[in-house]
């Protein structure tokens, strides 16, 4: 089991609409019953404006616990991933102290048994202190329920280790997922290298410090004959890198973010430390050559990189901002509104890349719509603007790129492992 | 069919040049001109800004951009005070936002900012009523530098339409660079840009500018703008070029380099016998101490069309986005 939430009620309760279930093949106006949060039955119905489908999985998600309590914890990052239609998330290691031990990861298995309200599973680190030095003992973290490794938020610089890591890793059958950044290319960097960064004067980060990075781990990958799961993509060199090993039949799968898929660098000339992330956000060309992966299924997850950060560090000048921005409760609006009502992107696939996708890569319970399933199910209204603010948020921060923006399509209610988790 | 066109807002702040047009920088540089006559006078202060308060807050060490501007606002009668990082709340930690909201409290009419981090000069703006002045953020702009160069220019050739202006050295790390570049464009003037690959920017070229790595490329211009280079540049790890030596050899104005004609500007600090030959630097063809003086009456006629035209009901300037 690599799955934790606080252990309550199971919901019984009847959810009505279009039922969109991709990989089911359903499409139709159905009736769904759960009957003590199992899915006992399924009838046809009339029209209506909503939406159901399978719930979602966010396979990238920083919890700040332990150690940044103060910008979110297991129960307020849960509450934002119920209020987001998520049914289930992955926590990243790079915490205060890192989870690198039976013992921090026990810890937090044991917060998210007492307040998660999402069920959460924890990637461990790769290294020990994701210093990038020793690996850790990842036998013993994986039988304490870590549901992968990865040292996020850093790259593991040393390609001796990462071929231990890929070797070793075997053992605890589980995946490693990768942060790819070479980072004697990246340094000092705080936009995409490009006009933008030219004019602003902007340390340039380039799209090859992503790129050679995924080059040098599918290729150590393919050779050790490991999964690896790409995390983040933003250049399209990494997507020609990914399509390259995928067609040599390598076990690689990859993600991307709402805002990589939305926004290009031109957003960075508002300097608003909002729209600073690493990887950055890069030009018109890598942001269609991700949208085109994702449609292609070469990339098979939308993850949100949710990555809270408390108000002061933001408010700082663009330069000295941290990386990252908040995305929850906002993913599945943001890429309605920008990907699919512009015909980018069809419902079906986004909802499929939200949540099968997902659940294959980490080898979780694919959230199904039939009979005698748990039910883990979202619904949508998909005509309802929205206006994000900062005061709408679950999440202890606010460090959204949408503040201020009207988006379509809004989360009405969300049933997580058979419990009614959030209703708008 | 004729177009009602909504006013413009008024341009409340001077961070970048892309809050200037055309029009802006002629009336600065028509302004500064006429201050200038104002300097050759024996009582030397206008009462222009009687009452106002100009304050300068600098995070960075500044010999002439902090001094002209404290010395143009009292030139204009304007109350001026000057905060450095050092020595102040900022060595305690105090952030930018405290130090802005601050600096609010006493209602200053103008905020000259300096800082080492692009969009510092943004964040005191949206956090203060008061008229915000760039003085250089980081690597990203430093427009009053920009209007004083041009400035000199004009005065020193006596037109800006069609000037040929090569802009030599570490553009990668100079604020003085892209302002200009872009200052340049707004008047009708051609820049180009001549240094190393490696302390070229990508996609530079956007800006409007044309790009070559060989020395000899400044040959057709009017106006040869050396850049500083920093030695910091060649720290391990930071090896932009092999060494200041061979940096020198390629790129180095010494006598030989420049043409009968030619004019040689530099920001300053000057580097001597890095980046500039000193036989150039004193030669006539070096406008250094005419950018200097050129400093004060810019400034001057920035905080004067800020604050004059802010006072006014009338909005008059189009905001660039």
């Amino acid at each position: 089991m690599t799955l934790f939430c606080a252990n309550g009620r199971s919901d019984s309760l009847v959810v009505e609409g279009r039922v969109v279930a991709p990989t089911q093949g359903i499409d139709e106006a159905l009736r769904i019953t759960v009957t003590d949060g199992v899915i006992s039955a399924i009838e046809p119905a009339g029209a209506s404006r909503l939406v159901v489908a399978p719930a979602f999985i966010d396979p990238h998600v920083h919890l700040r616990t332990p150690g940044r309590e103060d910008e979110e914890t297991p129960r307020s990052g849960t509450e934002a991933a119920a209020a987001g239609g998520y049914c289930a998330i992955l926590a990243m290691p790079n915490t205060d102290p890192v989870v690198d031990s039976a013992a921090v990861l026990g810890a937090l298995v044991e917060r998210a048994r007492e307040e998660a309200v999402v069920p959460t599973g924890f990637m461990a680190a790769i290294s020990k202190g994701q210093r990038g030095e020793e690996l850790t003992e990842m036998v013993e973290l994986a039988a304490t329920g870590a549901a992968a490794f990865t040292d996020d938020g850093r790259p593991v610089e040393s390609a001796g280790l990462m071929r231990r890591a890929l070797q070793y890793s075997g053992l605890a059958k589980l995946p490693l997922a990768l942060h790819c950044e070479e980072p004697t290319l990246s340094r000092g960097g705080h936009a995409h290298e490009g006009a933008v960064a030219a004019e602003f004067g902007l340390g340039a980060y380039p799209s090859a410090a992503e790129s050679v990075m995924v080059e040098r781990d599918l290729a150590l990958a393919g050779a050790e004959d490991r999964q690896i799961h790409l995390m983040h993509l933003s250049a399209s060199e990494s997507v020609a890198a990914l399509d390259l090993a995928r067609s040599k039949g390598f076990a690689a799968s990859a993600e991307v973010t709402p805002h990589h898929l939305v926004l290009t660098d031109e957003a960075v000339r508002s300097l608003d430390p909002n729209v600073k992330m690493n990887p950055p956000l890069r030009s018109e060309d890598d942001r269609s050559a991700l949208r085109d992966a994702l449609r292609r299924g070469a990339i098979s997850c939308i993850a949100t990189d949710h990555a809270p950060h408390a108000r002061h560090e933001k408010d700082v000048p663009f330069e000295e901002a941290p990386f990252g921005v908040i995305g929850l409760e906002t993913a599945f609006a943001a890429l309605y509104t920008h990907l699919v009502i512009p015909g980018e992107l069809s419902l079906e696939t986004l909802l499929e890349r939200m949540s099968a996708g997902p659940a294959r890569v980490f080898s979780l319970d694919e959230p199904r719509i039939e009979v005698c399933a748990r039910a883990n199910l979202v619904v949508l209204d998909l005509d309802s603007e929205w206006t994000v603010t900062e005061e709408g948020f679950r999440s202890l921060s606010a460090n959204s790129w949408l503040l201020g923006e009207t988006l379509r399509g809004r989360v009405v209610r969300t049933i997580a492992d058979g419990r009614l988790v959030f209703e708008a | 069919m004729t177009e009602l066109r909504p006013p413009a807002p008024p341009r409340r702040h001077l961070l970048s040049i892309r809050d200037l047009d055309r029009d802006d920088v002629e009336r600065l540089l028509d302004t500064a001109q006429a201050l200038s006559a104002s300097l050759e006078r024996e009582v030397k202060k206008l009462p222009t800004l009687r009452g106002r308060t100009v304050v300068n807050l600098f995070y960075e060490s500044s010999t002439r951009t902090l001094a002209s501007f404290e010395l143009a606002a009292k030139r204009l009668s304007a109350d001026t005070m000057s905060i450095r990082s050092a020595g102040s709340s900022v060595d305690k930690g105090e952030s930018l936002k405290d130090t802005a909201l601050t600096l609010a409290a006493y209602d200053p009419d103008v905020i000259v900012v300096r800082h080492p981090s692009i969009g510092a000069p943004q964040l005191v703006a949206r956090y203060t009523k008061a008229h915000v002045v760039n003085a250089g953020d980081g690597k990203h702009q430093h427009p009053t530098q920009a209007l004083l160069d041009l400035h000199t220019m004009r005065e020193a050739l006596g037109r800006l339409e069609g000037l040929q202006v090569a802009i030599v050295g570490d553009v990668l790390h100079s604020r003085v660079a892209r302002s200009l570049v872009q200052a340049l464009g707004l008047v009708g003037a051609e820049a180009l840009l001549v240094g190393p690959p490696t302390l070229m920017p990508r996609g530079v070229e956007a800006l409007g500018c044309a790009v070559s790595t060989d020395i000899e490329a400044i040959g057709d211009a009017d106006v040869v703008y050396v850049l500083r280079m920093q030695a910091e540049r060649m720290a391990a790890g930071e090896a932009y070029v092999p060494s200041l030596r061979e940096y020198t050899a390629l790129y180095g104005i010494g006598p030989d380099r420049v043409r009968r004609g030619q004019v040689v500007m530099h920001p300053g600090p000057m580097n001597r016998g890095i980046e500039i030959d000193p036989r150039v630097a004193d030669s006539d063809a070096a406008l250094v101490t005419d950018q200097v003086r050129a400093g004060l009456v810019v400034r001057m006629a920035v905080l004067y069309d800020l604050l004059t035209f802010a006072t006014a009901e009338i909005p008059v300037h189009a905001e660039m986005a």
